[in-house]
């Protein structure tokens, strides 16, 4: 009943039909390799960017930064190998103490350094909140200039659950002093894959 | 309809007896709203978004009716189950009813000012479900047993020393403690104990996209994510403007979005919810609670198109140096002045007095409401139903009396420096309102038109 009704009021107070906009055209790029741009804006954010030229470069870095004690997953088949897989089917809240989560990411907008990740690639939805610290791994050609360029790459993709990520979770809620690692990842770490 | 137990003045001279906390929470905000030009001055084609943003809400209010049709078929056929609720008791009978049928009592809630319209914190508490916001600050003002002071910054209002005394209270941190790095380490451990245990979330909505019937989630803390993902039942509250026709839009407004809020390129997280991850039940309210109503007002219906920002508040001279709770109503500021009266025009009447109306507010606005000049439209409507204080209408009639003739325009002008000079005991007394603050002026010698009339012939 509310349904109708709701609907019923629209149709009475509704103004008179208007167009959507032309699409709209951004500003071009200045140019065509967005890495720098990509890694100041992570910076800026308080993420950090590092370029490798193979699986086994970031294999080699995550064994010097994290003890073989602590949990670290992935869901990258070239790095399978080395680290503990994710079961997708699993209980999420098996995932509480993981300490790094390694994913895949589709592709990286310069302009706010946010990078999307969806469903296929995530394993769990909670993983990249839910461990302490997150590595996404970005090809370094897969860099987009803007969000617009970011909705027309995901186009109609109809995946159950996408996110873009731009850096590590923070807040400013005491008395606006910034905070990193409020609920999700304490740190973030992006590597640009040759 | 009902009268406020305190108007805004009322309200706002509670905040501003400390006057060093006024200084500080002025500056704060004016802090943000230098981050936000800094955020927009970096995008060179800002304005166009903005024309953009405005232009696609404009068709959206155009077009409601079928953008929540096309909403709901695609939004079931991802698996989504859709309620409506045509005002706020619906809303919150239907909150219920989900945790009944699920037998469930307690509920994780991530930022949702809709819920505070609502009031479904109350409304559940009182049915013996206990709901745990949380965004650090929704935590830390309902420890603290108040509503947010602000829909971005909900204890902008606190101080550090404050909050630490809340959590050694609440949270068992030792006292004295007001590193916001510990405070917020705490929260952290305790929010997560939280996340792992309950078994509904509620989050709120930033947008929703009637083409892919998914909807979107900003947050920088990560806590709407935590609770939705760990959550058997995902329950999404959301108000029937928030929806946008296709996803493409979505680059639009999320450019927009965090750039005015809080200066920031994007939120942290910016989560695209279409379908229930396997085995878990996700639902979406839609509800009205007088929306419908507001687009039937011609002058006040593009107050629907707000994304809920803040930046309004965030440069308001009149919200920095009142706070948010002088606005007693979930959405304080410029935007909460416009929308309230429409909910109710007897206790918000006061509202839309709350305003300089010097614009600053339609100058920032992302999506271009005109929010001065609905301000002071609102004034007029409300002044014609008679929900005005007596003594301002006769005020104002005074007034009116006064400046429409020149004679005694002429003569008030003499009795006002007469008294100035002569008596200011009589203007300088706690009867004056403009004296509250203030001091009176030194009374000029003559008139302008006085002085012109001596001095204006022989240049």
């Amino acid at each position: 009943m509310s349904k109708a009704e709701i609907l019923a009021a629209i149709q009475r107070n509704k103004p008179v039909d208007v167009e959507l906009p032309a699409p709209f055209v951004p500003g071009p790029a200045d140019k065509q390799d967005f890495r720098e741009s990509f890694s100041g804006m992570v910076n800026q954010i308080g993420g950090q960017v590092l370029s490798v030229e193979n699986w086994a470069a970031i294999e080699t870095y995550v064994h010097q930064h994290f003890r073989s004690d602590e949990r670290i997953v992935t869901t990258i088949e070239g790095l399978k190998p080395a680290f503990e897989n994710v079961d997708p089917t699993a209980d999420p809240h098996d995932l509480a103490d993981v300490s790094l989560a390694i994913l895949p990411g589709h592709f990286g907008v310069a302009e706010n350094a946010a990078v999307w990740l969806s469903d296929g690639q995530l394993g769990i939805r909670v993983l990249p909140f839910i461990c302490q610290h997150l590595v996404i791994v970005l090809k370094q050609d897969s860099l987009l200039a803007n969000m617009h360029e970011a909705y027309d790459r995901i186009g109609k993709d109809r995946q159950g659950f996408g996110v873009f990520i731009a850096g590590p979770s923070k807040t400013a809620d005491i008395e606006q002093s910034l905070v990193i690692g409020a609920h999700g990842a304490r740190s973030l770490l992006v590597f640009l894959l040759k | 309809m009902s009268k406020p137990e305190k108007d805004h003045a009322a309200l706002s001279d509670v905040f501003t007896r400390d006057t060093d906390r006024v200084d500080w929470h002025d500056e704060t905000l004016w802090w943000i709203r230098a981050k936000r030009d800094n955020a927009a001055h970096q995008l060179p084609e800002w304005e166009l978004l903005r024309e953009q943003a405005s232009q696609i809400k404009e068709n959206v209010l155009s077009r409601l009716d079928s953008y929540l049709l096309e909403f709901e078929v695609q939004a079931e056929k991802n698996g989504i189950i859709l309620h409506w609720a045509k005002d706020a008791a619906t809303h919150n009978q239907i909150v219920y009813d989900i945790l009944q049928r699920k037998g469930l009592k307690h509920m994780v809630k991530s930022k949702s000012m809709l819920t505070e319209e609502c009031h479904l914190n109350e409304f559940l508490e009182e049915k013996g479900v206990e709901v745990i916001d949380s965004d650090l600050g929704e935590r830390i003002v309902q420890l603290a047993k108040e509503p947010p002071s602000h829909i971005v910054l909900p204890c902008i209002h606190k101080k550090k020393e404050e909050i630490g005394e809340i959590f050694s209270q609440h949270l068992g941190t030792p006292a004295g403690i007001s590193d916001p790095k510990i405070l917020t380490e705490t929260a952290r451990n305790h929010l997560r104990q939280v996340f792992l245990t309950r078994k509904v979330a509620l989050t709120g909505v930033n947008f929703a996209v009637a083409e892919t019937g998914e909807f979107v989630v900003c947050t920088n803390e990560g806590n709407a994510d935590m609770g939705a993902h760990l959550s058997e039942v995902h329950i999404a509250a959301m108000g029937i403007e928030k929806i946008i026709p296709k996803r493409k839009h979505l680059g639009v407004f999320l450019r927009l979005l965090t750039r005015s809020a809080t200066g920031q390129p994007i939120t942290t997280y910016s989560s695209h919810y279409a379908k229930p991850r396997a085995g878990q039940e996700m639902h979406l309210i839609l509800v009205d609670n007088g929306r419908s109503a507001q687009l039937g007002r011609a002058d006040f219906r593009n107050s629907l198109k707000c994304i809920r920002c803040g930046a309004c508040m965030n440069t308001c001279p009149v919200y920095r140096r009142s706070g948010g709770h002088s606005y007693h109503t979930a959405i304080a500021g410029p935007i909460g002045s416009i929308l309230a009266p429409n909910l109710d025009m007897e206790k918000y009447a006061d509202l839309p007095f709350a305003s300089t109306l010097c614009g600053s507010c339609s100058n920032v606005c992302p999506v271009k409401i005109d929010i001065h000049n609905q301000l002071y439209k609102w004034r007029q409507v409300i002044v014609k139903a008679g929900y005005v204080d007596s003594k301002k209408v006769a005020a104002m009639k005074l007034m009116s009396f006064t400046l429409s003739n020149t004679a005694r325009f002429v003569m008030a002008g003499k009795a006002g420096r007469m008294v100035l000079k002569y008596a200011p005991f009589a203007v300088n007394n706690s009867q004056n309102v403009w004296y509250k603050q203030r001091e009176m002026p030194e009374p000029p010698e003559m008139s302008f038109r006085a002085w012109y009339k001596k001095h204006g012939n022989n240049e």
